[in-house]
């Protein structure tokens, strides 16, 4: 309880001064504005603009981009764990290519496949892929060698082998690798809302209030962005833990 | 030899990662694929402003070079960089730490704190950008925060991970609470605290690219920004080689720290 009140303190207080600095006019309203002013924003927003529109949207790009990714991810890093020649081959390239910021490829990818949906999309899949990629192929590479004896023994063909032993024993590296593409998914599909501003989103939002000089509109949106990233990642790791609750026993 | 000595050479055939065979297939792959793509351009396959001769690409990176404009660009970045990583390290430590030592001080700064690294880096910009201008306090603030959280997180798990013992040796030795600190806790939560840096960093030198993108007028960022507008491809891909080349660098330049900082520790 004295915990909760004391985490609960700061917040508060900072709440509390904003609140009396933008009443007693100490700082510019257009800078902070009141609360009931941002309250009053995601209401019209809601009621006049769509916002809940621009949120599915956001979304649903986030999802496609994300669900490409990690399947584009497990399958590359499948491959790259389980055979020595392709990882030889490709892995140092990829490792190479990674080294590069990821926002660094949107000016490329913008005139590659303009500024549009696809191009949207094309950069949140190579977001999500990345870390899929690298836990997959840590994953299965990480097979405890008293294991691979063990299908060794059994005479484990090769399929016997990914299905029982590599999949299984790599599925939490699997996990974490797809946890990271949620998040990194989500931070991308915002990204992709600034620098490629065609269309609905909340990226797109917080661009448009910051270039009309409208804090309260760029505050909401910046809530609204914390709170979904904050609920991605609470529900990632729920499901994390249920699936690799086998792993406890 | 240990089983696990056993093991480990096993697992690399008794191959060493850096063999010539090992260099030359990993080199395959780029090589085959600047192959197709002078082939491509020679061909004509895809207009220049799509995908320029790697010739063109190399070219303009050399141009860039020889005007001074890549080095002066490196540097401005360079520069924003270490200033806002200072300033997030040194916030990130002071508040890891104090969370580290004093529950007291967890229960109230975390939850704020918490809140505070929700929101990812690229979300503060325009908010910070309304705040103080597109100058270069926006980028430092941007790169600092972008540090700040991961050595805070990192710092505060390391300060609570220093084994019990330790300390009460210390106790044992007397020592006051800044001798606690300095001779004990500080030396023995060296290993995550060097993990919250090196992502630290890495986050910073992101968090450089994305308010350089967004609001510069020079820097990595900037030019790949001025590539896109006037269309030069060549210039992109010189400015994309240069990030990854020195993010690449700055890793390895902690991984080396850390690895200096660890030589007390028992193997």
């Amino acid at each position: 309880m004295t915990r909760t009140l004391r985490g609960l303190a700061l917040p508060l207080l900072l709440l509390a001064c904003w609140q009396a600095a933008s009443h007693f006019g100490l700082v510019d309203r257009r800078i902070l504005p009141p609360l009931e002013r941002v309250a009053h924003t995601a209401i019209d927003q809601v009621v006049n603009h769509g916002l809940l529109g621009h949120l599915a949207i956001s979304l649903l790009r986030d999802m496609v981009g994300f669900v490409l990714g990690a399947m584009l991810g497990l399958l590359t890093g499948a491959l790259l764990g389980l055979f020595r020649t392709i990882d030889l081959l490709v892995f140092p390239s990829f490792n190479g290519l990674r080294q590069i910021a990821i926002l660094a490829w949107i000016p490329l990818i913008s005139i590659w496949f303009g500024i549009g949906e696809t191009a949207k999309v094309v950069f949140i899949t190579a977001a999500a892929f990345i870390p899929v990629v690298l836990n997959t192929y840590e994953g299965f590479r990480s097979a405890p060698d008293s294991l691979v004896e063990v299908a060794r023994a059994f005479t484990f063909t090769r399929w016997q082998a990914i299905t029982r032993l590599y999949l299984p024993s790599a599925l939490p590296s699997i996990a974490t690798g797809v946890h990271l593409a949620l998040i990194y998914s989500w931070v991308a599909s915002i990204g992709s809302e600034y620098f490629m501003t065609v269309g609905p989103g909340i990226g797109g939002m917080i661009i448009a209030g910051r270039e009309r000089f409208e804090m309260d509109l760029v505050m909401l949106g910046i809530l609204i962005l914390g709170l979904v990233g904050f609920l991605i990642n609470r529900s990632a790791s729920l499901v994390e833990a249920r699936l690799l609750r086998w792993q406890q026993a | 030899m240990s089983v696990a000595q056993l093991a480990v050479t096993r697992r690399g055939d008794g191959r060493s990662e850096a063999q010539p065979p090992t260099v030359a297939l990993a080199l395959l792959l780029p090589l085959a694929l600047l192959g197709l793509w002078a082939l491509s351009a020679h061909q004509g396959w895809l207009p220049v402003q799509i995908l320029p001769a790697p010739s063109e690409a190399l070219g303009a990176l050399w141009e860039l070079a020889k005007t001074g404009d890549l080095l002066r660009d490196t540097s401005i970045s360079l520069l924003r960089v270490v200033e806002g990583f200072a300033a997030g390290c040194v916030l990130g430590l002071l508040l890891g730490i104090a969370m580290g030592l004093s529950p007291t001080v967890e229960d109230y700064a975390k939850p704020l704190f918490t809140a505070f690294a929700q929101v990812p880096t690229l979300g503060w910009i325009p908010l910070l950008m309304l705040l103080v201008g597109i100058g270069e306090a926006l980028k430092i603030i941007v790169i600092a925060k972008a540090a700040f959280v991961p050595i805070a997180l990192n710092t505060m798990a390391g300060v609570r991970a220093v084994p019990k013992h330790y300390a009460e040796v210390g106790a044992v030795f007397r020592f006051t609470r800044w001798q606690t600190l300095t001779k004990v806790v500080l030396p023995a939560s060296v290993p995550p605290v060097f993990t919250g840096m090196r992502y630290g960093l890495t986050h910073s030198w992101n968090a450089l690219v994305a308010v350089e993108l967004l609001a510069s007028a020079e820097g990595l960022g900037y030019l790949l920004v001025w590539g896109r507008q006037m269309f030069w491809l060549d210039t992109m891909m010189g400015a994309m080689v240069i990030i990854g080349l020195v993010g690449f660098l700055l890793d390895r330049l902690m991984a080396g720290a850390e690895r200096h900082l660890q030589r007390w520790r028992p193997a």
